[in-house]
């Protein structure tokens, strides 16, 4: 099947998946890697080392920023002359809406946030989980090309061969961008989660210590805050022991203990890391949809009865504030840090 | 300025949803207007309230789904549109698309259209893309901040990578993420009003279009493969137990 895989980057770094659709679509045939933006030749070759037989280079200023309009006409103009069988987006806020858009453009439906695909001859059925994730669904496409965006660390990443290259031509800019982009503002930075091998969660038992003594003059919220940020703490040096994200529920990011960009679950980010460690999270099914995926769980809860321990492969009954230093000091002895 | 806000209706988001004899099923848990949508409704009515004009909102459904209509406009919006037909079989993305847009054109002298970020059943999140894709308008999706004023509107995205600031001309196609702020809970009146509402339907016919067809169908629903994992509860002291477990993770090759 003639494969096209959209290189998904943000100022010339490529998000991972985009390497992941690669190595989908080198199981499938030949492929050809599209990378669109300013100054980016640098990714058009390692695209051609983690396997992209040849590369569509839109290069450009007035690519400079994302901007779906002209974007997706320069990918859907190229796509009809190419007539590819399968276009591969990562699942990314861009790859979603260039999908989206190209699909229109193409006459042609899009399947979303893939985690697995069949290809029988020229015929793909991909399986793809719904009602956040509670169940999973096959999903296949009359029309084509097949449009495909693919979840994040669903698929192996290729190891990158270097020096390994690729015919690289250059193509016009299409269409007419319709927003401006006046900058990035500060604020909440990008927290990796979706890329994270390991993600250490902390929920509203954070906050949960009589112990601690805030500072005089604090009112109730302030000093519940202040509880929470030292639990937080601890939450992040067991973290940066493990080398690993820091995640949160809702219920912490509700109550401000920590920024939204951290949310795991049906509203905020859904992860599949390797290790998931859940502290003082009740495992409520919203939080569930967000990290039901994870290879191993482990639930430290005072609960027994919490149902994060219906999802955990290990789970310690006890409190947060004892347990987890006691895991950070563990991890630094037996990793040898 | 005329808004228009696409809500649609789904299962409540604490439904246990399964698979009975290749059906999706929720038992009797209840259907409610989108939660994504909530947001949408909020910013709809935050633009109205500082820029005047009315706010309508629009759902492709049956009958039952006018309740997510009525919940819009128990919280504050000025009117409904419901757009159904019995030529409509299953949609996808695109097909909801090409039936808002042109609904969107019907109405008319629209300024903005607000959307949820995603519909908690499909899970896509690809409709508003594909309404902005269809009436030629710019794109502002995942919009945590939003400022109109004559013709123009600016807004600051929530990306992966953090907040993009963006401006296009009026109109335009938003979706709004959650950061933008909690919606309001419907008011008394305002349930009172959107029971006694009049909720006029569009048909095809109205809109002047065929029923697009479904080109993304759904051969097989399966349960979840059975999470095999028994919870080995590790216990003693907090440092034996976390010895122990940090042996068994080494073991098991997860580190
Ligand atoms: C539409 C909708 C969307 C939602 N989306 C999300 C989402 O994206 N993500 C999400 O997480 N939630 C989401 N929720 C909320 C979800 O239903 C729960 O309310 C939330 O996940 C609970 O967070 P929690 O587990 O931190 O808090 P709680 O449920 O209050 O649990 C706290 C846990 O900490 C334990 N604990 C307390 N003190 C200690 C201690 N000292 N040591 C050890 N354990 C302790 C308790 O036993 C308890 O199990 C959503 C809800 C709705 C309605
Ligand atoms: N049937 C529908 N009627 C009206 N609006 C819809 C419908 N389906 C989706 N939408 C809108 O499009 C958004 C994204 O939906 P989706 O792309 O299906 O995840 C939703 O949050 C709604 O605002």
């Amino acid at each position: 099947m003639k494969t096209w895989v959209y290189i998904d980057h943000f100022q010339g770094q490529a998000i991972p998946a985009s390497w992941e659709a690669v190595g989908l679509g080198k199981t499938l045939g030949a492929v050809t890697a599209l990378v669109f933006g300013s100054g980016v030749e640098a990714l058009a070759k390692s695209a051609c080392e983690y396997g992209a037989d040849e590369v569509l280079l839109a290069d450009d200023a007035s690519l400079a920023d994302f901007r779906a309009e002209t974007y997706a006409s320069t990918l859907s103009a190229a796509a009809a002359a190419g007539t590819p069988g399968l276009l591969l987006f990562p699942t990314t806020t861009r790859g979603r809406e260039l999908a989206a858009m190209a699909a229109i453009d193409l006459k042609t439906g899009v399947l979303v946030d893939v985690t697995a695909l069949e290809a029988k001859g020229e015929e793909i059925v991909v399986t793809r989980p719904v009602y956040a994730g509670k169940i999973m669904t096959k999903e296949t496409c009359s029309t084509r090309p097949y449009v495909i965006t693919l979840r994040g660390r669903a698929f192996a990443k290729p190891a990158p061969q270097a020096g390994k290259t690729g015919a690289v031509t250059r193509i016009e800019v299409r269409g007419e961008a319709l927003t401006s982009v006046e900058g990035y503002a500060r604020g909440e930075s990008g927290v990796s989660l979706a890329d994270a091998n390991v993600i250490v969660s902390g929920g509203r038992g954070i906050s949960n210590n009589p112990a601690l003594t805030p500072p005089a003059g604090l009112d109730e919220k302030a000093a519940e805050i202040w509880k929470a940020q030292q639990g937080f703490a601890m939450v992040n040096e067991l973290a940066s022991v493990l080398g690993a994200a820091v995640g949160a529920s809702r219920a912490a990011v509700d109550a401000g203990y920590i920024p939204y960009a951290h949310q795991v679950g049906q509203t905020g980010k859904v992860v599949s890391p390797n290790l998931y460690i859940a502290c003082g999270i009740s495992g409520a099914i919203q939080h569930q949809a967000g990290m039901r995926n994870s290879k191993v769980i482990v639930a430290v809860n005072k609960d027994a009865e919490a149902p994060i321990f219906k999802l955990a492969r290990f789970g310690m009954v006890g409190d947060v504030w004892q347990i987890v230093p006691a895991l950070t000091a563990a991890f630094k002895k037996k990793l040898g840090k | 300025m005329k808004i228009v806000v696409c809500v649609k209706q789904v299962p409540d988001s604490a439904a246990k949803v399964t698979v009975e004899n290749g059906k999706v099923t929720w038992g009797d848990a209840p259907l409610v207007i989108n939660p994504w949508d909530e947001f949408a409704v909020e910013a709809a009515l935050r633009q109205k309230e500082a820029l005047g004009g009315t706010v309508t909102a629009v759902t492709i459904g049956g009958e039952g789904t006018k309740d997510a209509l009525k919940h819009a406009l128990a919280m504050g919006a000025d009117d409904a549109i419901l757009v159904n037909d019995p030529a409509l079989g299953t949609l996808d993305t695109q097909a909801v698309a090409q039936l808002l847009a042109a609904a969107i054109k019907k109405i008319g002298g629209v300024e903005m259209v607000f959307f949820g970020r995603q519909a908690i059943d499909g899970d896509s999140g690809i409709v508003p893309a594909q309404t902005a894709r269809l009436l030629g308008w710019p794109s502002l999706t995942l919009a945590s901040v939003i400022q109109a004023e004559a013709g123009a509107v600016r807004v600051e995205r929530s990306t992966e990578e953090g907040r993009q600031i963006v401006k296009a001309k009026l109109p335009a196609v938003l979706s709004v993420a959650k950061d933008y702020g909690e919606p309001r809970y419907p008011s008394f009146m305002g349930i009172r009003k959107a029971q006694r509402a009049e909720i006029p339907t569009l048909a095809l016919a109205d809109l002047g279009i065929p029923a697009p067809a479904a080109v993304v169908t759904w051969p097989e629903v399966m349960n979840l493969p059975a999470r095999d994992v028994k919870c080995e509860i590790i216990g003693g002291t907090p440092e034996e137990a976390a010895n122990a477990l940090v042996d068994k993770l080494i073991a098991e090759k997860v580190l």
